[in-house]
């Protein structure tokens, strides 16, 4: 059954949800969580699934509330389903997104909805910082105060000092993401910014600056999945395909990495998935990675092989990362512009892909869009899932 | 029975008889606190703010702005039947303010007293209960005070702006006012932007879950609905005043309902001042009675967090005339001034822990 070119029987994506990111401080975990599910089961023609799979990092941090599988499950009027939740801090989504296929393509399933759900602004300041610098190794990363954007600074300075990348180099990714994100309105920042305003933005963490860095905010993206085999999509929309999923792990302390500048986890899981679909990165067009810092964009081209080592910062400067470029990144702003839902961040990727591959990007569209990969990370690369979909009328 | 009736209205017609504004005379320029802290993200929220010096609290400001509102309304103190303060800086924990202000300006023994609490808005809480006490015909006069030194932690967002000032107004019988109370309105909810927990020195806030859920919502949704009841639009009013908690906030508001700069220029005191907190929007109107002309309409809303706002529209009368003079101006204390570095600062204001 498993069609040429991938190694995956047939999983279609039925429908697809998102709320805005932005600061929800009048909605609950939950309700967040319902309205992209809702959206995403309307999306569906109103299919209902058999299972629901969570991706959340910070709901027990932040919400003091554990069990988000069953709470959404029962929240949707869902009572009897199988529901759990996955966490791998920012990779919670994707990880989410790979049991859901697993699940799939074991045939114990046929119809399974996905959530990426976060909650971040009912806290604020050190509280939040904490909770995020949780996702490196609490022991010898974060009880030291490294936190998220402190990892990021020390990677960015070695990158600049083995590569020789200019000041600014790094603006590109920045830019692109705002620009990107105009047309995107459910965006966190829908405004273009200029050069001038990287280059005069205080620093978060030397060299990391504020436009470095992605900012957090409130949201949850669905997408419901089916077999092919079993059901199939109805109506006249583009039939999407999942063609490959894959999560692979490194050393999760920043220290014990060998070789921090390779990004391993980010080059085994692009790996496998472009080996599960029976594709190279020039088959891909357009790339969602996790560009929570602007650091990461460059190492996850690298290790996607859309650039060689120490050149991903290139394609940035150069212009090759825009929606008309040779790799589009971003294309909906990406966690940059478009905000950064933490754990959510692997479903609104998948989502965004989807919506791209069927024409419905809107002012953001891509054109010409076949295949599209998606590629969240949990930490500083420690976790790292990335999944392909394709048009699956053109395979 | 449900209080959906959104004005509230007193049985009788109700005023503002007189009035009267206190700034303490130390400004320290908001570029100090920046030199120590080392922040200017997004540049600085005011140019200065008042500072009060070391012999003052809110009590002896509350009575330099009493006596300026005795001045204007020429009454005996002894016909004021409550005296109020509201502020979230009074000197006790337990130990009225009002009756310290009702001793000293001779409003005592007959006479009802008591200090208010609600963040910025205490004082506009004051003058919303006065009306209803004048207004229902058990007191003839009523002293309203809305006054603070603010506090804020040093190196806090809140330190460059936290000032100190505010206004009194003796709230009585319309035929006798120098601006008439149209209607008033209250809208309040659960909001924590805000708070000082008891036996804390400084504030704690929710960074900018201060604005937009909190600021904004109160004062619009407060603002709005007077308006509809009243059937009045931005354009018909003079002037209008929104609490200032720094200088972006109540030019923002102004615009998103509808009033141009010109309109909130003469009461937007916060770039000279600071946040006089309580006393903010008060203080802002004691600036606009005093170059306003008889029969134009003011709009006032204060917002305090925790949260609320009260908005009042008021008009002018020919009263008003000839009694601006009678007392120290706000403008006048606004140009009083001593500048401060933060030094001097810390010590006027306590921060330097000696034991």
């Amino acid at each position: 059954m498993h069609a040429p070119g991938s190694a995956l029987p047939e999983i279609l994506v039925a429908g697809v949800g998102l709320t805005p990111i932005g600061e929800h401080w009048e909605k609950s975990l939950r309700s967040i969580a319902l309205e992209a599910m809702t959206a995403a089961v309307e999306d569906a023609g109103g299919l209902r699934p058999q299972a629901l799979f969570v991706g959340n990092m910070l709901a027990p941090a932040l919400s003091a509330q554990t069990h988000l599988g069953v709470l959404l499950a029962d929240f949707a009027g869902w009572r009897g389903i199988e529901a759990a939740t996955y966490e791998a801090a920012g990779a919670s989504g994707g990880v989410a997104l790979r049991q859901a296929v697993l699940a799939l393509a074991s045939g114990e399933m046929d119809r399974v909805m996905v959530v990426g759900v976060e909650k971040l602004t009912d806290r604020i300041g050190s509280s939040v910082e904490a909770a995020l610098a949780a996702a490196a190794d609490a022991d010898f990363e974060a009880v030291q105060g490294l936190t998220p954007a402190a990892q990021a600074g020390l990677l960015m300075r070695r990158y600049i000092h083995e590569h020789h990348v200019p000041e600014h180099g790094f603006a590109g990714f920045s830019l692109t993401a705002h620009a990107n994100a105009v047309g995107n309105p459910r965006a966190l920042y829908r405004r273009a910014i200029r050069l001038e305003d990287y280059a005069s933005a205080p620093m978060l963490s030397d060299p990391l600056n504020l436009f470095d860095a992605a900012p957090v905010a409130d949201g949850a993206a669905a997408i419901l999945l089916t077999r092919g085999d079993r059901h199939r999509p109805a109506g006249e929309r583009t039939p999407i395909r999942i063609l490959a999923s894959a999560v692979a792990t490194g050393p999760l302390a920043l220290h014990d990495q060998p070789d921090p500048l390779g990004f391993e986890a980010a080059l085994i899981s692009a790996g496998r998935a472009m080996a599960q679909a029976g594709m190279a990165a020039r088959d891909i067009d357009l790339f969602e990675l996790h560009d929570v810092f602007s650091i990461y964009a460059a190492l996850a081209l690298e290790s996607a092989g859309f650039a060689e080592r120490g050149q991903g910062w290139r394609l940035a400067a150069e212009g090759e990362i825009s929606r008309t470029g040779r790799i589009p990144i971003s294309t909906l702003g990406g966690s940059k512009a478009r905000g950064d839902a933490g754990g959510a961040t692997g479903v609104y990727q998948a989502v965004e892909v989807v919506l791209q591959l069927q024409g419905r990007a809107g002012e953001a569209q891509v054109p010409e869009a076949q295949v599209g990969m998606g590629q969240c990370l949990g930490g500083a690369g420690a976790t790292v899932a990335t999944h392909i979909l394709a048009r699956a009328d053109r395979l | 029975m449900t209080n959906h009736a959104p004005m509230l209205k007193p049985v009788q017609d109700v005023g503002i008889v007189g009035y009267g504004a206190y700034i303490p005379r130390y400004r320290l320029p908001a570029r100090e606190v920046a030199r120590l802290w080392k922040s200017e993200e997004g540049g600085l929220p005011i140019r200065e703010k008042a500072v009060a010096g070391l012999d003052e609290d809110v009590v002896t400001m509350s009575i330099e702005a009493a006596r300026n509102t005795l001045a204007r309304a020429g009454i005996s103190p002894s016909e004021i039947r409550a005296v109020w303060v509201g502020s979230e800086s009074h000197p006790y924990a337990v130990k009225p303010t009002s009756t310290i202000v009702a001793e000293a300006i001779g409003a005592v023994p007959h006479t009802q007293a008591a200090d208010w609490q609600f963040a910025c808005k205490a004082g506009t809480e004051a003058v919303q209960a006065a009306i209803g006490m004048v207004g229902s015909g058990m007191a003839h006069y009523t002293l309203a005070i809305g006054m603070d030194t603010a506090q804020g932690r040093p190196g806090d967002a809140l330190e460059y702006t936290a000032g100190a000032g505010g206004a009194a107004f003796l709230l009585g019988p319309a035929a006798e006012s120098l601006t008439i109370i149209e209607g008033s309105y209250s809208f309040v909810s659960d909001t924590p932007d805000f708070w000082r927990r008891a036996n804390e020195r400084y504030p704690e806030h929710g960074q900018r879950f201060t604005g937009e859920p909190a600021y904004f919502k109160h004062i619009e949704a407060a603002a709005h609905t007077l308006m509809e009841a009243l059937g009045s639009m931005p354009a018909d009013y003079a002037y209008a005043v929104f609490h200032q908690p720094n200088t972006k906030f109540p030019q923002r508001v102004a615009k998103t309902l509808g009033f141009r700069p010109e309109q909130i220029s003469a009461g937007l005191l916060v770039p000279l001042i600071g946040n006089t907190y309580a006393g903010s929007a008060l203080v802002g109107l004691t600036a606009v009675l005093d170059v306003a002309d008889p029969g134009v309409r003011i709009l006032v809303v204060s917002f305090g967090s925790g949260a609320g706002s009260d908005a009042f529209s008021l008009r002018t009368t020919e009263r008003l005339a000839g009694r601006q003079g009678l007392a120290p101006t706000t403008q006048d204390y606004v140009a009083r001034r001593t500048e401060i570095d933060y030094a001097t600062y810390s010590r006027y204001r306590g921060k330097l822990v000696m034991k």
